[in-house]
């Protein structure tokens, strides 16, 4: 039915297309861009009260403009948590995470997704589970590991952990996506001689590097969210993480309300521009996700 | 299994003195390409594999965390089955999927078909993409992050309150995350926040694939609103349904940040979730042993319902491919 009417004369297309210029698009619209605001209401009150100062913001509350251009709530936190120590952190940990799982995975799935080594539909199963599986099932075993082995309050525990955790995502989806890996350019690639080595950084890796790239991007992102296992394994001013920072400053119960919220806007700002720079990595990997 | 495959795929294109060695070469590839999944496969076993395997032992003893764990057997999971804060945890954890998944997904549904179907489409892409991105936001932040700022929005001396002040609503002003009658449903809302983007953004990428010709047909065959939506949007995006479903059970299975940064499971338990509970049971309560078998039971649960709904899909799947 569609496709027959698929290509109907413009005649039948004008009345359709008068019709769509009606005042319900426009009420349809106005409620989702007010739902849309709703949304961004939280940023408002956040970027509102970053800049206030205590004392503004007892006498006026949180509604009110700020009296004065207040950055002493911001410097305090940057100083207080030492927060360039923090975003180093963070990087470093995110960063080193989101290459090492890729090249894991980019190994496994090698292994699963072109060499269709046997039994791989039950070891990607398994990947698959280590990736669903609750982090408190493996969090006490990994703490107390890494405390019998001096890694306790390391960066590199965590790196080590998350390189495996999201690794275990990483290859079931590279693993599909090698599954369908043209055979002919394998074929090719060996009749010219080239091992099995060669080919996977000469042939395959150059024509997953779409893949590739979102899922640097992703891991990076997901191990930066991170918050448990950081908690539990990063306890010290020079090792923890933007999140965890601002987590346990809130425990002691000292930070008031403009200093809780300049700590947040300054948390939240590195997601916000790595968002607005990969939007479009991050578009194409929800639906590289997706699509399985 | 995929060994004759290649081999049948090269024949035709290899000249014949090739094929002798061609074939000896890909006759037992396996061997060669278990090497490439070893670095994997060490890992996993070091950083999951072994470790779950230990919580699993753990939660067969009674260990504070120092000295010798001593085997009970069962005893902690007997014990479980008796404790109100456990149950009232995985009650909680059905709130939690409502908060995270039900609502989330159709709401998510019939956003992303306004904005692609109705916004999309009668204004500029670039108003729809705007308005995805907003809804989007909330998933990008640390999700700590999100909790401390709603966290301090819902103080009695927080945004809300104030805002009620300034319409005149200053009667239900409130200790909103402190009161244990209002503090669960005032987190879900807090979680569908948090989690209205994700689906919104996956289905608008389904719709992307579907051909716009069929709505522009129903709509000249006289379809309105609803009809194209269940006819077409709802049938043609049914697999990325599925993949929200999944992964986000799985999330509010093991909701922590959110609950940690919001309330620590408080007041009286109204919003203690099991990843909280074993938490707390691990490293406040140092009690190793109870807390691994929470964990478990958590872990139990999370495969069970990731299996069932991989075979729904399945059938779901099958079903479609049969009509």
């Amino acid at each position: 039915m569609a496709v027959t009417l698929a290509t109907p004369p413009r005649v039948t297309r004008r009345p359709a297309d008068r019709h769509r210029r009606g005042v319900g698009r426009w009420i349809v619209l106005a409620l989702v861009g007010a739902a849309a605001l709703v949304m961004l209401v939280p940023f408002a009150f956040m970027l509102l009260n970053a800049f206030k100062s205590p004392g503004d913001y007892s006498t006026n509350g949180p509604l009110s403009w700020p009296t004065e251009f207040y950055t002493t709530g911001l410097r305090t936190y940057w100083e207080q948590v030492d927060f360039p120590v923090k975003l180093w952190n963070s990087m470093v940990i995110s960063g080193s995470v989101a290459v090492l799982a890729v090249l894991v995975s980019l190994l496994s799935a090698y292994a699963l997704g072109i060499g269709r080594v046997r039994g791989r539909l039950w070891i990607i199963g398994l990947f698959l589970l280590a990736n669903m599986l609750p982090q408190e099932a493996l969090i006490y075993p990994l703490y107390h590991f890494a405390k019998e082995v001096g890694l306790y309050n390391t960066r590199l525990a965590v790196i080590i952990i998350f390189t495996v955790i999201q690794a275990a995502f990483g290859t079931y989806l590279l693993a599909s996506v090698l599954g369908t890996f043209p055979r002919t350019l394998l074929e090719a690639a060996a009749l010219d001689g080239a091992g099995r080595w060669r080919i996977l950084w000469r042939v395959v890796l150059p024509n997953i590097r779409p893949t590739i790239s979102v899922l640097l991007v992703f891991f990076f992102i997901w191990t930066w969210n991170e918050f448990l296992i950081p908690l539990v394994m990063l306890i010290d001013n020079q090792t923890q993480t933007v999140p965890v920072a601002l987590a346990s400053l809130q425990g002691d119960r000292l930070m008031d309300a403009p200093t809780t919220n300049a700590g947040s806007l300054l948390s939240l700002l590195p997601a916000i521009l790595f968002f607005l720079v990969f939007q479009r990595t991050l578009a194409r990997g929800i639906t590289a996700g997706a699509d399985k | 299994m995929a060994v004759p495959d290649s081999v049948a795929a090269s024949r035709p294109t290899t000249t014949s003195p090739k094929t002798p060695a061609a074939t000896t070469n890909r006759r037992r590839p396996d061997a060669a390409y278990w090497l490439y999944l070893l670095p994997g496969a060490l890992l996993f076993l070091l950083v999951i594999g072994g470790p779950l395997v230990y919580t699993g032992y753990l939660s067969l003893t009674r260990w504070s965390g120092v000295g010798e764990p001593s085997f009970i057997g069962l005893e902690n999971y007997r014990t479980l089955l008796t404790d109100d804060v456990f149950w009232t945890s995985f009650r909680n954890t059905v709130a939690m999927i409502v908060a995270m998944v039900v609502v989330p997904t159709l709401v998510g549904l019939v956003l992303a078909a306004v904005l692609f179907d109705t916004i999309g489409r009668r204004f500029r892409p670039r108003t729809a993409a705007a308005l995805r991105a907003a809804f989007y936001l909330p998933q990008v932040l640390p999700v700590v992050v999100a909790g401390i700022v709603w966290g301090w929005i819902l103080r009695p001396d927080g945004a809300l309150n104030g805002l009620l002040d300034a319409i005149g609503l200053g009667a239900l002003s409130h200790d909103w995350l402190g009161d244990p009658g209002t503090a669960l449903p005032v987190v879900m809302a807090v979680m569908i926040w948090v989690q209205i983007g994700y689906p919104v953004v996956v289905f608008m990428a389904a719709l992307e694939r579907v051909n716009p010709e069929l709505y522009e047909a129903a709509e000249i065959d006289g379809a309105g609103w609803w009809r194209r939506f269940r006819a077409i949007t709802l049938a043609q995006i049914r697999p990325e349904t599925f993949v929200v479903g999944l992964t986000c059970t799985i999330a509010a299975m093991k909701v922590f940040g959110p609950i940690y940064a919001l309330t620590r499971g408080g007041p009286e338990n109204a919003t203690n979730v099991p990843s909280y509970f074993a938490y707390f049971t691990f490293f406040k309560r140092l009690n190793v042993g109870y807390g691994s078998a929470i964990s478990m039971v958590l872990t139990l649960i999370i495969v069970v319902v990731a299996v069932l709904f991989i075979r729904a899909q399945n059938r779901a799947e099958r079903r479609d491919g049969a009509l």
